[in-house]
């Protein structure tokens, strides 16, 4: 009896957070969906009327819509790669006990700490810059032509840029796994003949699968939504070359005042972010039993 | 082939000198115990056998070969660690063939020797769980089935029933002794309790604050130990010191009798006592008595001894069954 008690007592005081939350979550949802099947534009305010489908057909066709998409995977899928492998090597280096370890742990962790329009401001102005940027100085040092990274490798830049700021998330997340793997198990790896490499594999890697996936899925669900980087970089160009699908919404809002076409665009981006989640969760979600 | 020789063996952490040095013969096929109270740094030599520490000085040599420099795989010795070390993503039958995939050998082959060791050890049922589906004991178990198979030239065990309960642990001592009789490979083990070393070892090799205090066989220690450590670490419950006239008495510093070297008496005897708490268990009878001088007192009644808590007794040691031991602690 007891149990049952506490547990509708337990329900009800749990029920404001969870109200909450769902408003929160619920009316701005409701309203894109409202707003994505409306005429609306803010150049024009007086005159909206029912667009039914016409905004999501208007989308859809928009030449930038394919690329943007295609330009949301590759920045997911690269930023991803590099953070993985990065923040697996980053870890097993500063796992090892070396001389200023707290230093350059803190060194590593820093541009955590960095606000995304800041790091890209940085990154734009003082490293990729092709007249006084590092890269610059490096490429001429080097007796090379510097490179103007924004105008040639738009994406891969920005790439790059997402990839500084998140490396530290991974690095954290994969170093703490690494701490709690067994000494005495590498030790009898290192009875059993297993080479360094093969300890690695073996190993170390299963160790770290859970903390892997992870990483993966909280960096792919903040990833999805890359927007500051490119606004202060490349602005989505050249042309399309650098926006990805939250980018394109911010256009068709904020520089085409559409409120009906970028509702749409928001709704299909929350539809495919939850097709994303779905598989994702399904794929890696068997390492988090 | 395992015999393996420590020649001046060192080791030092930094400043601490962890093993002043060492020098130890073990023979082919001989059970050879390491045992010490905590921190006496036998775990620390087995790992310097093993090759998982490097020696400060000295020289490690196996079937006459010098191993010093050379890395753990290459000494072709297998290793079954206090916390089993299982790998917990793979099934007992991959963690029993990890060495034999390491070694490149044939599928063929390594299921061949998987089943073999599985057989040995009643592993069979098991083969396809995961480690962390498996009781203590039976973890035990797949990790001397990892050693096995690679049928190394010796077995190094670190404190392996240390982590089960009391009845399990009696099992495992009779089935690795039992392994050893049927395998006849030089095993070395390493533990903190002298129950073990006194049941299973060939060879027992008793060691203090790095230093090898004696070496021999259970008998020869329970019956001469060197000094006086020795002395109080082997046997169960451990031996009685007096000092001071009783000592005298026999023309030495101080004598250990054992707790079943007493003879014990309701009215006369050469030290008078009162009994404590006396634990009867049916075949023995345990005395816990301080003597009227205040030194307190084990002894061991066989079968049942009645007595009480404050009864009076009086202790005699059996004849021949004095232990001498003069100033420094040797052996007299």
């Amino acid at each position: 009896m007891a149990t049952r008690q506490t547990q509708s007592l337990a329900r009800l005081m749990r029920a404001p957070a969870i109200i909450l939350l769902l408003i929160w979550m619920i009316v701005p949802l409701a309203m894109t969906l409202y707003y994505s099947f409306l005429n609306y534009n803010l150049l024009n305010p007086a005159n909206t009327s029912w667009a039914r489908f016409f905004n999501y057909q208007y989308f859809y066709t928009d030449p930038a819509f394919w690329a943007s998409i295609w330009n949301t995977l590759v920045l997911v899928l690269g930023v991803l790669s590099i953070t993985v492998i990065g923040g697996i090597g980053i870890a097993m280096l500063i796992d090892k006990p070396i001389f200023g370890q707290g230093i350059v742990r803190i060194l590593v962790i820093s541009p955590f700490f960095v606000m995304p329009p800041v790091a890209a401001l940085i990154w734009k102005n003082m490293i990729m810059h092709p007249s006084y940027g590092v890269f610059a100085d490096l490429a001429k040092f080097l007796g090379m032509q510097p490179v103007d990274w924004f105008a040639q490798y738009p994406l891969f830049s920005i790439i790059l840029i997402v990839a500084w700021q998140w490396l530290p998330f991974a690095t954290l997340i994969l170093l703490t796994a690494l701490q709690s793997l067994d000494g005495e198990q590498m030790e009898a790896a290192e009875m059993d003949g297993a080479p360094a490499v093969q300890r690695f594999i073996h190993l170390t890697l299963p160790h770290m699968a859970r903390a892997i996936t992870v990483v993966i899925l909280i960096q792919t669900i903040f990833l999805l939504g890359v927007y500051a980087e490119i606004l202060v970089t490349t602005n989505g160009g050249p042309g399309n070359a650098s926006t990805n699908l939250t980018f394109l919404i911010y256009r068709a809002a904020r520089l085409n005042f559409d409120i009906g076409g970028a509702a749409a665009g928001g709704i299909i981006a929350v539809v495919l972010a939850n097709i994303v989640a779905i598989f994702l969760m399904r794929a890696v979600g068997k390492n988090l039993d | 082939m395992g015999s393996i020789t420590l020649k001046n063996v060192r080791k030092a952490f930094g400043e601490v000198e962890v093993i002043p040095g060492v020098d130890l013969e073990i023979n082919d096929g001989e059970f050879v115990v390491f045992v010490g109270p905590s921190g006496c740094g036998k775990s620390t030599l087995l790992r310097l056998i093993a090759g998982l520490e490097d020696v400060t000085g000295g020289q490690i040599q196996i079937d006459g070969k010098d191993v010093t420099d050379a890395g753990p795989a290459k000494r072709g010795l297998a290793m079954v660690f206090q916390s089993y070390a299982l790998y917990p993503h793979m099934s007992v039958r991959k963690n029993i063939a990890f060495p034999l995939k390491m070694a490149k050998m044939s599928e063929a082959e390594q299921e061949k020797r998987v089943s073999h060791a599985a057989k040995i050890l009643n592993l069979d049922s098991y083969l396809d769980r995961k480690p962390g589906q498996l009781s203590g004991g039976q973890r035990q178990r797949v990790a001397i089935g990892r050693a096995i198979v690679r049928e190394p030239s010796a077995f190094l065990f670190d404190e392996p029933l240390s982590n089960l309960d009391a009845a399990l642990r009696v099992n495992m001592r009779v089935e690795i002794s039992e392994l050893h009789n049927n395998l006849k490979t030089t095993m070395i083990y390493v533990t903190h309790d002298q129950v073990e070393a006194m049941t299973m070892a060939d060879k027992i090799v008793v060691l203090r604050a790095g230093n090898v205090e004696q070496v021999g066989s259970p008998m020869e220690l329970y019956a001469k130990p060197r000094n006086r450590f020795v002395g109080g670490f082997i046997g169960s419950p451990n031996m009685n010191f007096l000092e001071g006239a009783a000592a005298a008495a026999h023309g030495a510093h101080a004598i250990g009798v054992r707790p079943e070297h007493w003879q014990l008496s309701t009215t006369e005897g050469a030290f008078p006592g009162k009994v404590g708490v006396a634990e009867h268990l049916g075949s023995d009878t345990f005395l816990h008595i301080q003597l009227n001088d205040g030194t307190p007192i084990i002894a061991r009644a066989e079968g049942e001894f009645p007595v009480h808590h404050g009864d009076n007794i009086w202790l005699t040691p059996q004849d021949g069954r004095v232990y001498k031991f003069d100033k420094q602690g040797l052996a007299l």
